[in-house]
């Protein structure tokens, strides 16, 4: 399909890197190379890659490549492509907001409890509404913990409580008053047609009516979660891929000596 | 496989399987009722979209008589008014008609009236699995592992579109998963739907329109493609009869997998389940079980032999309902973390120990899950591993792993990377089962002796205490539950002296 090994097209962009101008880098600086794969609802042929190239153009790709293309079922064309995009951003004008705790490991966030706060930390977890999946609650709460992090039920100075999947957002409330809790964790993994914007806002504006929001940090986290997201919904914070047990204690022990310490 | 552990095994998960059945002999639950509703040909909804199974069900639990079971009081109902039960179901749910107040009939008048009725329904059940029996005779199968892929959009018709892409790039099973949710719902919604979060209602319609694409698909690609449904949850033995009237395949059907994952009470699922698989079985529907489910939450090393004694157990289960070995997809899974030294070779050890201990089983394997990262390029070689090991050791049902699994329900070209990437393998390593020995002595030898020395020890443990007690301690997938606590306790009664459920006999003696 293609032209061989060796790309022969000329290189005549400067290629100094400019942060206030990236661009996506393939094999040299300002190429600006994107790897990209899509269905079309086309039928298979020479009309569908041409499709797919305009398309290309269309979102700001030059010299748009079809690698390999193949129907999947009639009247569905399935593409490999590449482009240089025309686009750039200014990555010296970015602020991202972050979860702004110092990650500890188990035993530093267990003796950070002891000698800051003097009593266990109760945290109780669920995962909400009609969601049906416990890997993320399990992976931040269970013992065992997920890829090496242990959970916070294996850390002293944490009480934890996991209650599972398909909690109503009213009866999570409902427990963690009834068990004393400094803290909910909320975890969040199906994320179809955002539903789990609307029960995690729904958690919210329950907290709020019922005057506890100020009461317990909140916090939540799922593969589709950032901490942005988080705040904009009214959590403490929110934790996505890539984050485990160790920042999430880490957080919920550092808010927790914040708060004591602005309450005096 | 030393032959000698593996049939203490089975003679320890037998007596744990004896002990659950004779508790479940002596209740029926709303499920049940409402299936042998369905049964009897009882089917559609009040003005309120309340199912009319669940009306009749209601009414007979409100007035605390439930334990004498529908087939008393439709009977009793059928000779006095000479209705058939559609009828007296819809006159039940107008106010016309009340059950409980109906005389009771004599014996022999009430079976005479309801026995056409029970015939009509076996016969339709079996005219169902003659039709799948004929097309896989004129059509014919793809080879085994069967190639399972998931359709999940929420709307059936979508759905048929996905599917019909599935099975013309090689896909043998086809499963709808589940709307978020229903596993909870105690009735089974109606007529076909278009909304659902994460999947798509089971309902009977939906599987009717289901089933009639993939007919129409499996003509034209010239193969059987199977059809497959979640029979697990509050409603178990009605989806199961929903299926068998409808010629679907195959059914996830395990009340472990409810009780530990979707908190279900274990009294009330494990009673479901009995007449659920004599459905199953007497449809000719595989079932599949959800072991593999243990490893999302408990270590896949440390915890291989929770899925092994679960798989015995559950087989004993099923051979209690009369379910033949064949139709039994006994659940196992490529789960382990794969930055593990050799983890492949421990893969490939459980899951050759799996095939030889259930030989005619048509086993489930399932795909890695916990362990894909989104970094969809690495997620596509574990696949391929997991797809290696899936010819090598003759799996029957191959779950396909998706690249993109963790991220979103499939593209259809995720759909068609994976079949092709499991076409290549199985392909292109056809017979290496046949050619390569496991050397004496070896890892992987060891490795599936070890896993086989701990079923049995955790057998051993499971017998002193009783399913339930083990239930109640976590002994699998680190998951605790209390007999007592759960979702749907409240649906199980105990039989009463009139009680009878004449399609138990009817269908385990089919043979």
């Amino acid at each position: 399909m293609s032209g061989g090994l060796y790309s022969m097209d000329a290189k005549d962009f400067d290629k100094t890197l400019d942060l206030t101008k990236v661009k996506p880098y393939g094999d040299t600086m300002n190429d600006g190379k994107v790897q990209l794969s899509f269905t079309l609802p086309v039928p298979c042929g020479p009309e569908a890659v041409e499709a797919a190239k305009l398309l290309l153009k269309e979102m700001g790709f030059n010299n748009p490549l079809v690698v390999f293309y193949q129907e999947l079922t009639p009247g569905y064309t399935f593409f490999n492509c590449y482009g240089s995009t025309i686009h750039t951003v200014d990555f010296t004008s970015i602020y991202v907001p972050k979860v702004e705790s110092t990650v500890m490991e188990m035993k530093e966030t267990d003796e950070y409890i002891r000698q800051n706060i003097g009593r266990k930390l109760i945290v109780v977890g669920a995962s909400t509404g009609t969601d049906a999946h416990t890997v993320g609650i399990d992976a931040i709460m269970n013992m065992k913990g997920y890829a090496g992090h242990y959970g916070i039920e294996r850390y002293d100075m944490f009480e934890a409580y996991n209650l599972g999947s398909q909690v109503p957002n009213e009866e999570f409330i409902a427990k963690g008053v009834e068990l004393h809790a400094d803290a909910l964790l909320v975890s969040q993994t199906v994320t179809q047609k955002d539903v789990h914007i609307k029960n995690m806002t729904e958690l919210i504006e329950l907290l709020e009516a019922e005057g506890l929001r100020d009461k317990l940090i909140v916090v939540c986290g799922g593969p589709r979660i950032s901490h942005e997201l988080a705040k904009e919904l009214g959590f403490d914070a929110g934790f996505g891929a890539g984050t485990y047990a160790d920042d999430v204690a880490s957080f919920v022990a550092q808010e927790f000596v914040k708060r004591m310490n602005t309450k005096k | 496989m030393d032959q000698q552990k593996v049939d203490r095994a089975r003679q320890l998960a037998r007596m744990i399987a004896e002990d659950v059945q004779s508790f479940a002999d002596g209740y029926t639950t709303v499920a049940v009722e409402r299936t042998i509703c369905r049964l009897l040909g009882i089917d559609g909804v009040d003005e309120n979209e309340v199912p009319l199974p669940n009306v009749v069900v209601e009414a007979l639990r409100g007035a605390g008589v439930l334990g004498q079971g529908v087939m008393f009081y439709i009977g009793n109902a059928m000779v006095a008014t000479g209705k058939t039960p559609q009828q007296i179901a819809e006159a039940g749910a107008d106010g016309s008609l009340d059950l409980t107040k109906v005389p009771v009939a004599a014996q022999k008048s009430a079976d005479a009236a309801l026995q056409p009725v029970i015939m009509g329904s076996i016969e339709r059940i079996r005219q169902r699995r003659n039709r799948r029996e004929q097309y896989l005779k004129t059509l014919g199968e793809g080879p085994k592992p069967y190639l399972y892929i998931i359709v999940a959009t929420g709307n059936i018709y979508e759905d048929v579109v996905q599917a019909e892409a599935g099975a013309r790039q090689g896909a043998d099973v086809i499963a709808v998963i589940r709307t978020t949710g229903q596993s909870l719902l105690d009735y089974v919604p109606y007529g076909a739907t278009t909304e659902g979060f994460g999947g798509t209602y089971a309902t009977q319609e939906n599987f009717r329109i289901m089933r009639a694409a993939l007919d129409k698909v499996g003509e034209e690609v010239g193969r059987y493609i199977r059809l497959c449904n979640y029979c697990s949850g509050l409603c178990m033995p009605e989806i199961a009869i929903m299926g068998a009237f409808e010629g679907l395949d195959v059914m996830l059907n395990d009340a472990l997998y409810g009780i530990l994952f979707r908190d279900i009470n274990m009294q009330r699922t494990l009673v479901d389940q009995y007449f659920s698989r004599v459905i199953n079985g007497f449809a000719g529907v595989i079932i599949n079980t959800g072991e593999d489910n243990y490893l999302t939450t408990a270590d896949a090393v440390e915890a291989a032999h929770t899925v092994l004694a679960s798989d015995i157990i559950n087989e004993q289960l099923a051979l209690l309902a009369g379910l033949p070995e064949e139709q039994m997809g006994l659940g196992h899974a490529f789960e382990m973390d794969p930055m593990l030294t050799n983890g492949f070779l421990y893969e490939l050890a459980q899951a050759q120990m799996t095939r030889e201990i259930f030989p005619k089983a048509t086993l489930k394997y399932m795909p890695p899950t916990k362990f894909m990262t989104g970094n969809i390029f690495r997620g596509h070689i574990q696949d391929a591993l997991f797809n290696i090991i899936g010819i090598w050791t003759h799996q029957g049902i191959q779950l396909l792993g998706m690249p993109t699994e963790a991220i979103h329900t499939p593209f259809m070209s995720d759909r068609y990377l994976s079949i092709e990437n499991a076409r290549y393998i199985f392909n292109n390593m056809k017979d290496i089962g046949e050619e390569v020995e496991f050397k004496e002595g070896g890892i992987i030898r060891q490795r599936a002796a070890l896993v086989l020395d701990n079923a049995v020890a955790l057998l051993e443990e499971l017998v002193k205490e009783g399913l339930f007690n083990a239930l109640e301690k976590g002994k699998f997938g680190d998951v605790k539950r209390p007999k007592n606590g759960g979702k749907g306790l409240d649906g199980v009664v105990a039989k009463g002296a009139q009680y009878s459920n004449p399609f138990i006999d009817l269908m385990k003696g089919r043979r």
